[in-house]
């Protein structure tokens, strides 16, 4: 039985609006896919999974027809299955432990099928029947304890980490405030992620479901400008998750760099993801493009950038150092950009930005590049060819190169250790910082990862606050 | 009272307001130098402004702003009883307040809003602090009583002649660092249109005084995240937003910034020309 398809937009179509491109199982297409679950005695699948899900129970329940019961299981460790249904790479974690994928056929769709699971519970349960609580075996949670308002917890950001330990915590029955420096909460998943991947009503459904379990989320609140670590505990927080991300882009060290119209991916895609930019009818923020953008980088924020400027009637060429084997996009993000018309210039290192009389930026100076030595992650690394010169004309930059954790409460937190690129150094068992009862986690431990693997700190981070409230619950 | 509502809102000058805004937990915590970022509606765009006053006993900022883009001809339009839909700050690092000797604040336009609290901050010092404030004209002139409180000599400068010197606040302050005696001058702080900032500091620098500048690039969140603040200081790349908004002036590339901040005037040109035919 080969594997079922994901249907979606056609690319003519979709390149010209901000409308979802993958259009999700019909009930039929998905309890096809679920049958194919081999239902293996021990599932590998579920190893590769950050945050534990019961994969193959989920599975057999769709198979079974029983969304309600499969909805339910993921929501038992995932707390934002639409979210991550869509943007989960789970063809490197979960989907390629799968045995039908090792023996030489395709995986089962474990993506799909989780996202088909919870846009059912969208169209068709209020959601109400999510579990309350989560038993993980060591430490039953127990209301009274915990829940006599005696125990609060504060959470520093409202992106997927913060999202998820504020979600285990109040399933725990701890009472949990969200901080969110934006107006919005959702952190990258609101600024970062283009609703053409993930559609604004799925994250605000997400975070419905989070304060449903009585978690508080207060915007506007800058922790380390307007209250610091110190400030929270007098307030009454027992304990104080930090999830602020990686948040500081880094630029090239190229001559030109700032001239105008060269962005970060993180403002191009804030201005249209968060603020509205690409719809000047309806919102105040501008975006300032010309026609011919260059996107420089090969991950997944590479593409979204590309793929949105494409999106504002732009003609888009991505520029990588490497060759497309070596991209650390999703192999879907890379095939939706080339579907849609996006141009790829592979073994190019940008080294200089033109500009004109007025400080806008006409062209990238770049170096063609060859494939060395392999380098610490694994990848060959470029190096740039002498004499190779050439200028790619481009009246837009957009540099998607990577983002640095954001310094915000490392730098007004006196003993709070952090690592050489200003992460937040935690034991990595329970995502403690340097500082007793402060916890962190997601991209401001490991650096740029997935939504899941923050979601997976997040989550260990939660199972630790706990613990430590039932050993010293003094 | 609720959070964000407007208590007063008064013009200043031609298309100068100040508004008051109860906002406790802001009051409590901004110092001099630092700022706010506001929203006036829910699919507004976030601008960074300058508080003016705080009065943390009744949770009250004061912010100045001109009305030159859509976000702050809206601001303007809002009445007491009216609430910001946003407010989130402080952001940006505090000035550095300390004894200095004599200093000399030079503010141009709505950049008075900006250098006041500073002002009042290094007198508290003990530093001798002169002000130079100026303006277009007579009626774009803000905060002269406030300032005659905070500082200790006031000079004013309009271009047209009809308040204080005929000339730029840039010809005072060569007057005041020319002036025989003058050697005893050891910072001058400023704030104002970008033009203005650049040539205070190519003046204090002939005189070897060190300038140090208050800037207001464009922004959206404000914590470090979307690098439009950046600004090459000393040769390197810098975000007013955290590692500023204050840099030392001598060290900023003003010919890159003048062009950035004005990246989205047509635009803005556009937004506003719509907005005033709807009303």
């Amino acid at each position: 039985m080969t594997r079922n398809k994901m249907p979606e937009a056609p690319a003519a179509e979709r390149k010209n609006n901000f409308t979802e491109v993958a259009l999700g199982y019909t009930e039929q297409q998905a309890i096809m896919e679920a049958a194919r679950c081999i239902r293996c005695k021990k599932p590998k699948c579920i190893e590769g999974c950050p945050v534990g899900i019961d994969i193959s129970k989920f599975i057999k329940e769709i198979a079974e027809k029983n969304f309600s019961g499969a909805i339910k299981t993921l929501k038992e460790k995932n707390n934002l299955p639409g979210v991550c249904g869509r943007v989960c790479p789970q063809e490197t974690q979960c989907e390629i432990k799968c045995v039908l994928g090792k023996k030489g056929g395709l995986s089962v769709a474990i993506g799909c099928l989780e996202r088909f699971a919870a846009d059912w519970e969208i169209s068709n349960a209020g959601g109400e029947d999510c579990p309350k609580t989560e038993t993980d075996g060591k430490h039953p949670p127990d209301e009274k304890t915990v829940a006599d308002g005696k125990k609060k917890v504060a959470v520093v950001g409202s992106g997927p980490a913060g999202l998820t330990c504020a979600a285990d915590l109040a399933k725990a029955g701890v009472s949990v405030t969200i901080f969110e420096a934006l107006h919005e909460p959702g952190g990258v998943l609101r600024y970062g992620i283009p609703s053409f991947r993930l559609p604004k009503n799925i994250i605000e459904r997400e975070i419905q479901y989070v304060k449903s379990l009585g978690v508080e989320i207060i915007c506007n609140a800058i922790i380390g400008k307007l209250r610091t670590l110190d400030d929270l505990f007098k307030m009454g927080y027992s304990s104080i998750f930090i999830g602020t991300g990686a948040g500081l882009p880094v630029f090239p060290g190229a001559p030109g760099v700032n001239l105008c119209r060269i962005y970060s991916a993180n403002e191009f895609l804030t201005r249209i993801n968060l603020m509205g930019g690409n719809d000047p009818g309806k919102y105040d923020t501008p975006i300032n493009t010309g026609k011919n953008v260059a996107v420089i980088g090969g991950g997944n924020t590479a593409m979204d950038a590309a793929r949105s400027a494409l999106r504002l009637g732009c003609d888009v060429t991505i520029l990588y150092r490497r060759t497309e084997k070596e991209m650390p996009a999703r192999l879907a993000e890379i095939r939706h950009a080339k579907e849609e018309g996006i141009k790829f210039t592979f073994l190019t290192q940008p080294v200089e930005f033109t500009g004109d009389k007025n400080g806008y930026v006409t062209g990238v100076k770049c170096l063609k590049c060859t494939l060395g030595e392999k380098d610490s992650s694994g990848r060959q690394s470029p190096v740039p060819v002498r004499g190779s010169e050439f200028v790619l004309p481009a009246d837009t930059v957009i540099i998607a190169m990577g983002l640095k954790p954001n310094p915000v409460i490392q730098r007004v937190t006196a003993g709070l250790e952090t690592a050489g690129d200003g992460s937040i150094r935690v034991n990595p068992d329970t995502m403690e910082t340097s500082i007793k009862k402060v916890f962190a986690g997601g991209d401001i431990v490991g650096g740029e990862g997935t939504v899941i693997e923050a979601m997976g700190m997040g989550k260990r981070a939660a199972r630790s606050i706990v613990s430590y409230f039932f050993s010293a619950s003094a | 009272m609720k959070k964000n509502n407007i208590i007063s809102i008064l013009p200043l000058a031609e298309k100068i307001k100040q508004i008051e805004v109860f906002s406790p937990e802001i009051a409590r915590k901004i110092q001099p130098g630092q700022f706010v970022i506001i929203r006036v509606h829910k699919n507004g765009e976030r601008i960074p402004l300058t508080v003016a006053k705080k009065t943390p006993a009744t949770g009250i900022l004061t912010i100045v702003f001109q009305e030159v883009g859509v976000t702050t001809t809206l601001l303007g339009r809002l009445k007491p009883g009216d609430a910001l839909h946003d407010i989130a700050g402080p952001l940006g690092k505090a000035a550095e307040i300390m004894y200095y000797g004599n200093v000399v604040v030079v503010a141009g336009g709505v950049g008075a809003a900006e250098v006041l609290p500073v002002c009042g901050a290094l007198k508290s010092k003990g530093n001798t602090v002169d002000v130079i404030v100026g303006a277009r004209s007579a009626s774009m002139l803000i905060l002269l009583d406030d300032f005659k409180k905070a500082g200790d000599r006031l000079f004013i400068a309009t271009d047209d002649g009809t308040a204080g010197d005929k000339g730029f606040v840039t010809d005072v302050l060569k007057k005041l660092v020319t002036a025989p005696g003058s050697g005893g001058i050891s910072l001058v702080y400023s704030a104002g249109p970008v033009l203005m900032m650049k040539r205070v500091c190519e003046i204090a620098k002939e005189a070897g005084i060190r300038t140090v500048v208050s800037l207001n690039p464009i922004m959206i969140d404000g914590t470090g995240m979307c690098g439009s603040c950046r600004v090459t200081v000393s040769g390197k790349m810098k975000f007013a937003c955290v590692d500023g908004p204050e840099f030392d002036g001598d060290d900023i590339n003003w010919d890159e910034l003048e062009n950035r901040v004005k990246l989205f005037s047509g635009q803005e040109r556009e937004a506003i020309k719509k907005l005033n035919d709807k009303k």
